[in-house]
């Protein structure tokens, strides 16, 4: 009875909804009206319908001119204002920060200020959304350009209130003086400002600030509550099919891809709604049906080149160590080895991560429309414009032609495969002539990542009988980042290749003893070549969990050595004020009390222990507390309770600050217990939550958050710098509980089990 | 021509033309063009999709859609009247207690996974109105959050069982 219909499934709802009988063409136009009556309905043309573009702005090919004013904000003649920022939302609030900013600088309220989707054709290029950067580095720009805009506005209002600027006085976007007063929207309503970006205006001082420095509620969650908020997954664009691609389960050794030795068709025959789409080694099944789409995917058959060998999960990291590498001495001051000779306390620590996965909650969606000389796609990408660079690459179109819009997916915490999906979709559109609504399944986003890459650590640290940290030593073993996706090496032979430089994709002072002060210290990169191992990426806090892990234990071992409480062990060799005081925030909430580590050993079957830790990302200071559980029979570990503190200077939203810090240390628990990319001899096989488990309820520790304000400090991120500290807790925590080391993480029962000696 | 499919979703009849084994989340996301209902997995693993038949929470991506024929199936969008009418409200609210709570709470960070976590508080409230913490994290274990909001999670159910049940939130 199904395949009586062949006009798309849109358009058979919309019959049932006017109670025709069958879907006409002429319904087409009935589509918006009707859905929307069915409740919640979203079609998009290829005009953007929500934006209210000032009468004067024109949409063309951006990026707009970052030198121009009328780039970041626009007044409308209703006394509002809509602020162009270059920053995507990805849930962690930031586009509420960055109006709260924008909003004070104007003396404007938050109910009158919005923003829009970002967008190639619209907003500016401030960068991706990624290091935590919106608040950062988008902050002030946005800052600086909107003081700018209000510098003119009251030139504007100084002359039509005949009144010297410095009379004036304004509040909710009304300009007054002596009892007269004019609105932003009376004298510049919906016009340009034709005013060059400075950066010169003065800015406010933060005992200004009405709204910066508060917990304004996120804007966009009641519509996300309601099942109003439109995600890239619900965007569904007239006349469009519905693409799945097909490739190997699970990725092979990056730099070989996946050659295909024949495919047959003719198994999935019995999909007469499904085809198959091919360029090289590129595979995808459209159809009208969404359903047809996935099962054709599924039941298409494939026949795959016998990959390359890869070392396994089990003989991965002893792999790592001993390949060639590409060494290079990232920081060396004093002479560590004489430090060493001398030192009275010495702690070595050899510690392994896992790969780990992005995994955001839905896999990533993307909607291309190709034609001859044009392109728009619609994704979740991090970087509309990083993304319109590798679709130039991939469709063979110049970047004035091809246009990307950014709709919001599930938290993607770092490169996840926007892009890939992004490619995949235009590459089916491109050869289907229609547009294309492309959703990856769940093995294909947990079997494409771009991994957030394994790592070797190799850790010493040494004392003197004062408890001085007087050496330090770190080599660490990891390779790089992707640099071409899956979806162009596929289809056109593209060469893999590693992201250019970027000092986060290896060794760095960061996590490895640069908070403390160390006369003597050495860090070591050995750099491994990407396309020898699995895709790598940015994954939240990139490394920061391995070094920390590493890092943190052999400073923590010291203390123990020196029979110091771990707490004052720290304070004693950090000197910088902002580290000391997160590290005192995190005791503090914590009520954490001086003792030994590992003084209240016990015989029970469940042991409990206490860990503390700091690190950061890139730039914000990070301490957390962890108080965990670990069941020596079963091997099992959980966290009870984790304190976490961050200074990240000036916290514009706080609110949103202790949501980030408290999201970092669950996720953080996920990552040390549970979550672990797996390979055999060819290929991935963790490929979704069951292969690739992460926390769950049930093993959710309570979590305490804890901002360091500092409202007179320039920002920095907010967005990961918690994590590398809490992994450095839980680890230390481990210790105190049994008086082990745990070696590795993620802590699954076997390895703990192993390390107490019970395996 | 075979007979039609009629299913009922938030108290409204619809003929479904997708095949009796489509699962449910392609006809509500396709053919309903609702938006509570979304995919996390297709596997039935983390509750991305989840919908409630007869009042018990489902896995929308693993049910055929044949399945819910003659059964109720409310979805994120009808949760509001599937509450007024449980409690004999004489006006539907604009939210579920628990949607209220979310807020309240400003317990999301991405939000994609609150379509599950709210149909599956919403069933557990409907059975158990005071549930304690280890009966709010058993019943809620089956739902992932990859974004770590469940402590606010928890929080936003105890708060909302406290004002379904006439107390202050
Ligand atoms: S999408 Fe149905 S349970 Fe994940
Ligand atoms: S809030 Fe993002 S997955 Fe739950």
């Amino acid at each position: 009875m199904n395949r009586i219909f062949s006009n798309s499934p849109a358009e058979q709802s919309l019959a049932h909804l006017s109670n025709g009988g069958s879907a006409a063409p002429a319904l087409r136009g009935l589509l918006r009206r009707d859905l929307l009556r069915a409740g919640g309905a979203l079609i998009v043309g290829f005009r953007l319908r929500d934006i209210a573009l000032g009468q004067e702005r024109v949409e063309k090919p951006g990026p707009p001119d970052a030198k121009q004013v009328d780039t970041w904000l626009a007044i409308h003649p209703d006394n509002t204002a809509t602020v162009y920022i270059g920053f995507a939302e990805l849930g962690q609030g930031s586009s509420t920060g960055l109006l709260q900013i924008a909003a004070d600088e104007l003396d404007m309220e938050m109910g009158q200020i919005k923003s829009v989707r970002l967008d190639t054709n619209v907003t500016p290029n401030q960068g991706g959304t990624y290091s935590s950067a919106s608040i950062a580095r988008g902050g002030p720009q946005v800052r600086t350009a909107v003081a700018e805009a209000r510098a003119a506005l009251l030139q504007l209002a100084s002359k039509r209130l005949d009144a010297p600027v410095e009379r004036l006085t304004v509040s909710k976007g009304i300009v007054t003086s002596n009892g007269k007063s004019v609105s932003y929207g009376q004298l510049i309503g919906g016009k340009l400002f034709k005013l060059a970006f400075t950066g010169n205006a003065p800015v406010k001082t933060p005992t200004e600030y009405k709204v910066v420095g508060t917990p304004v509620p996120r804007r966009e969650m009641p519509e996300k509550v309601s099942g109003k908020y439109v995600y890239m997954q619900h965007v569904r664009v007239a006349g469009m099919l519905h693409g799945r691609v097909v490739r190997p389960r699970g990725q092979r050794m990056y730099g070989a891809g996946a050659k295909v030795l024949a495919v047959d068709e003719s198994s999935i025959r019995g999909i007469p709604g499904a085809r198959v789409l091919r360029k090289a080694d590129f595979i995808g099944v459209i159809a009208e049906n969404e359903w047809d789409a996935v099962r054709g995917a599924q039941q298409l058959k494939v026949t795959w080149e016998t990959p390359p060998a890869l070392p396994g999960s089990e003989k991965l990291h002893e792999h790592m160590r001993s390949a060639k590498s590409d060494d290079n001495i990232v920081r060396e001051r004093g002479d560590v080895d004489a430090a060493f000779s001398k030192a009275t306390h010495v702690a070595t620590q050899s510690c392994l991560g896992p790969y780990q996965a992005h995994a955001p909650f839905s896999p990533n969606c993307a909607i291309a429309d190709v034609k001859a000389d044009t392109a728009l796609v619609m994704c979740s990408t991090q970087d509309v414009y990083g993304t319109r660079n590798t679709l130039s690459r991939v469709l063979g179109l110049p970047l004035e032609k091809i246009r990307v819009q950014y709709y919001e997916g599930s938290g993607t915490y770092g490169h996840s495969c926007y892009d890939d999906v992004a490619q995949a979709a235009a590459l089916l559109s491109q050869l289907a002539g229609k547009p294309v609504r492309l959703q990856f399944m769940r093995w294909d986003e947990h079997g494409w990542d771009n991994y957030g890459p394994a790592h070797v650590g190799e850790v010493r640290a040494a004392a003197d009988a004062n408890g001085k940290l007087v050496a330090y030593e770190y080599r660490g073993w990891q390779h790089g980042w992707s640099n071409v996706e899956t979806s162009e090496q596929l289809a056109l032979g593209r060469a893999t290749a590693e992201w250019p430089g970027g000092a986060v994709q290896g060794v760095s002072a960061l996590n490895c003893g640069g908070m403390y002060e160390i006369a003597n210290l050495k860090l070591v990169n050995h750099k491994l070549p990407v396309t020898s191992y699995l895709k790598g990426g940015w994954l939240r806090s990139p490394l920061d969990l391995s070094f920390s892990f590493a890092s943190e234990q052999a400073i923590d071992q010291l203390a123990f050595l020196l029979g110091m409480d771990s707490h004052e062990f720290r304070q004693r060799n950090i000197k910088d004020e902002r580290w000391l005081g997160v590290l005192d925030a995190a005791a503090k909430a914590a009520n954490w009390k001086p003792r030994k580590a590992a003084a209240n050993l016990s015989g029970a079957k469940v042991v409990t222990g206490r860990g503390i830790g700091v690190g950061t990302h890139l730039t914000s200071y990070g301490a957390a507390v962890a108080e965990i559980e670990v069941n020596k029979e079963t091997g099992r570990v959980v966290a009870k309770h984790l304190y976490g503190a961050m200074d990240c200077g000036q916290a514009v939203n706080p609110g949103n600050v202790e949501a980030q810090i408290g999201g970092q240390l669950v996720q953080t628990a996920s990552r040390m217990f549970k979550e672990e990319v797996t390979i055999n001899t060819t290929n991935v096989t963790s490929l979704d939550w069951s292969t690739y488990p992460i926390l769950r309820f049930e093993e959710c520790p309570e979590v305490t958050a804890v901002v360091v304000q500092h409202l007179d400090q320039r920002s920095t991120g907010a967005g990961e710098e918690v994590m590398a500290a809490c992994a450095a807790a839980i680890a230390n925590a481990f210790f105190d509980a049994t008086g082990v080391r745990m070696r590795q993480f993620p802590f699954t029962p076997a390895r703990v089990l192993a390390a107490l000696g019970r395996a | 021509m075979a007979r039609e499919l009629k299913i009922r979703v938030n108290e409204r009849v619809w003929t479904v033309a997708s095949a009796p084994d489509t699962p449910l989340l392609y006809v509500l996301a396709n053919e309903l063009m609702l938006q509570g209902p979304r995919f996390g997995c297709g596997l039935a693993q983390c509750g991305s999709c989840s919908v409630l038949v007869d009042g018990v929470e489902r896995r929308s991506c693993v049910t055929p859609v044949s399945a819910v024929e003659g059964k109720a199936v409310t979805t994120l969008e009808g949760l509001p009247a599937w509450y007024a009418a449980q409690k004999k409200l004489s006006k539907t609210p604009d939210l579920h207690p628990v949607q209220q709570a979310i807020l309240d709470e400003q317990a999301m960070q991405c939000g994609y996974c609150y379509n599950g976590m709210i149909i599956k508080a919403s069933e557990l409230l409907s059975k158990t109105p005071q549930p304690d913490e280890a009966r709010i994290r058993s019943h809620m274990n089956g739902h992932l959050c990859r974004c770590g909001t469940y402590p606010r999670i928890i929080r936003a159910i105890q708060r909302a069982s406290r004002v379904m049940a006439g107390g202050a939130a």
